[in-house]
């Protein structure tokens, strides 16, 4: 024991290289499919992250919605607007300059996020070995309907009543969603001129 | 596995081994499934046509047909046209093929304490309905890729499918979830154990229907027939594959059949009892945990000899269908899936919670009792109702009450169960 490759490192090392890389594709690529099918690959091996460090659940969430959903999306939107065979964009000065100082100023805010908070701090390797993975959609599931099971140690009494649940934020967020979908198809439907009324062209 | 190794080799080399042997058997199932599948496709459509389908290759039955049309995919030019994107081409058929593959990570074989499967994920359902959505992903890149209009026909009709058939297929795999109350795959086929009352499908009338909504949107959203719009012969030339040939082709194709065979295993687990026969012979031969290690694995062999028979049942379904119907429109395809699946699966969902509702404990119609492992998940929503009607407290703060030390680290412990309905319920019961 002891000797060798550890392989939760070497796979940390591989996702988050492979999630770099690519995201370092996704800035340079010119084409934009490219630039889909490479961010596709970042946030996949993103999940690949999640799924190392033991949350299946995120890790699939990240696969469904990002990958899968947000991708779709995006290529649908590059295929039916495309007026080309193949689109290449040129990015002018200008937003490589506003492009490197906003993401600058969040790489610096994630960095001092990361390296200072306590809890963050990195562990040896006997206590990572030693910290057993819990499955992760129970809590979450739990959470939703009964109340925060990471929260039962709570000393406040008082704040204990405000911590029962996400039902109402998950409620109104769904309400928001059906809202906006009710609204696309508004915007999306056929248009048909009904035959009594005059209006203009 | 890698800790039996590690008795053996160095721990590093211990768990890669075992990581390549597990995926070395699924690669393999899916590559000599998708040899089997095609040849029964040949075979069944064969018959179906009133011929007799492959018949020399390989002595009897023309059992070898595959390997030779493999040969012969093997010799072919590897042609890139002239106009498309060579990266995004050459690698497309490698990641509608990973996604196919990658599903069958979280698929159990067999149930029980210690299931046959590669990794087990606790959200298992979930997982597998989010990796195999990633599967168009490879198709829209080869339509995008090819420059050619058939393959980006192809490709739009099958991004627009694909993502339409999602919602239905997730409302339909909710319906096992809810029943088994858990996410994670094991537990949704351990929870039919015994006899073939205890299937899922067979649970109320709307878990019955439910299964062929299920059964529809899967084979629309792995494309095939009368769903192959992304392929349509007739219109599209061969739709978004029209510019490969040799081995990127068979890719795709062996991504089609493991994808057929991924979400067969799936309907075959949560409505059919997955490794549970249809009478308990295991246990009436004793082939359980409590008679030994071997009479525990001839079980959960047999187990995965059920499984996978269901699942090739299931495939073989798709291609009777396949050779039977004609191909639909695109337009007629997505009025299936909006007008007809979603409305269906959305209220046989609210079927099979009403009937749970109302008669918890009960399957097979609400004719037999539940067996026990139902029963837990049943008493979570007879609590539930009688919590409701008792008192409006919210369950945490019951829970908080009691929340002396050591039913705090019982109800730590008990997170690591299965079910988070039994856990609301055992939670409850340990408030009272």
């Amino acid at each position: 024991m002891g000797d060798g490759i550890y392989w939760p490192t070497f796979f940390f090392l591989l996702f988050s290289a492979l999630a770099c890389g690519f995201a370092l594709a996704v800035v340079f690529s010119r084409n934009v499919v490219r630039m889909a099918f490479y961010l596709v690959m970042s946030l996949a091996s993103t999940a690949g992250l999640f799924f190392l460090a033991g949350e299946d659940f995120v890790g699939a969430m990240q696969l469904m919605i990002y990958v899968g959903g947000t991708l779709v999306l995006l290529i649908f939107g590059v295929m039916l607007t495309s007026q080309k065979q193949f689109v290449e964009m040129k990015t002018p000065a200008g937003q490589w300059i506003v492009g490197l100082v906003t993401g600058c100023a969040l790489v610096a805010l994630l960095w001092m996020a990361a390296f200072e908070t306590p809890q963050w701090q990195p562990i040896s390797r006997a206590e990572a070995e030693a910290v057993a993975v819990q499955p992760t959609a129970t809590p979450i599931g739990v959470a939703l309907t009964n109340g925060r099971v990471d929260q039962l140690d709570q000393p406040d009494e008082t704040l204990r009543g405000g911590m029962s649940s996400y039902l109402l934020p998950f409620e109104i967020v769904s309400v928001h969603l059906l809202v906006v979908l009710i609204g696309a198809a508004y915007l999306a439907r056929a248009k048909r001129r009904s035959p009594s009324a005059a209006a203009p062209g | 596995m890698a800790e039996f190794l590690a008795n053996y080799l160095p721990a590093w080399l211990a768990y890669m081994v075992a990581g390549a042997i597990h995926v070395g058997l699924i690669i393999n199932l899916v590559a000599v499934g998708a040899l089997v599948f095609i040849w029964l496709e040949r075979k069944i459509s064969g018959r179906i046509q009133d011929r007799l389908g492959p018949t020399r290759v390989g002595g009897k039955f023309g059992w070898l047909q595959t390997l030779a049309d493999g040969l012969k995919l093997l010799t072919k030019e590897d042609l890139v046209p002239g106009g498309a994107d060579k990266m995004l081409f050459r690698i497309a058929p490698y990641v509608s093929f990973c996604a196919s593959i990658a599903a069958f990570l979280a698929i159990p074989f067999a149930g029980g304490d210690y299931p046959f499967i590669v990794q087990h994920v606790n959200t298992g359902v979930f997982f597998v309905l989010a990796v195999l959505g990633l599967e168009v992903f490879g198709v829209i890149l080869a339509g995008y890729a090819s420059a050619s209009k058939w393959s980006l026909f192809g490709a739009m009709r099958e991004a627009a499918q694909v993502v339409s058939y999602e919602v239905p297929l997730g409302l339909c795999a909710v319906v096992p979830v809810m029943l088994a109350g858990s996410l994670d795959l094991v537990v949704i086929g351990d929870v039919q154990q015994g006899w073939f009352t205890n299937w899922l499908i067979f649970h109320d009338p709307a878990t019955f229907l439910i299964f062929w909504v299920y059964f529809t949107c899967a084979t629309a959203s792995v494309n095939r027939a009368p769903f192959d719009l992304a392929e349509a012969e007739s219109e599209l030339v061969a739709g978004f594959h029209t510019e490969y040939s040799g081995l990127r082709w068979s890719f795709f194709f062996m991504a089609e059949y493991g994808s057929m065979f991924s979400v067969s295993l799936l309907a075959s687990i949560l409505f059919l009892g997955g490794w549970n026969g249809p009478l308990p012979i295991t246990e009436w031969l004793g082939l359980t945990a409590a008679n030994g290690d071997i009479a525990w694995y001839i079980g959960q062999v047999l187990g995965v000899i059920n499984v996978i028979g269901k699942a090739v049942a299931g495939v073989c379904v798709m291609m009777w269908i396949r050779w039977t119907l004609p191909r639909l429109r695109i337009d007629q395809v997505m009025a299936t899936c909006l007008k007809y699946c979603t409305p269906l699966a959305a209220a046989f969902f609210l079927g099979a919670v009403a009937w749970q509702w109302s008669l918890p404990g009960r399957t097979f119609f609400g004719l037999l009792e539940s067996p026990a492992e139902l029963q837990s998940v049943s008493e979570g929503w007879s609590d539930a109702t009688a919590a409701a009607t008792d008192e409006d407290e919210p369950e945490a703060s019951e829970d908080q009450t009691v929340s002396s030390e050591p039913s705090r680290k019982v109800a730590a412990a008990k997170l690591t169960g299965a079910a988070a309905l039994q856990i609301a319920s055992t939670n409850l019961q340990g408030g009272k």
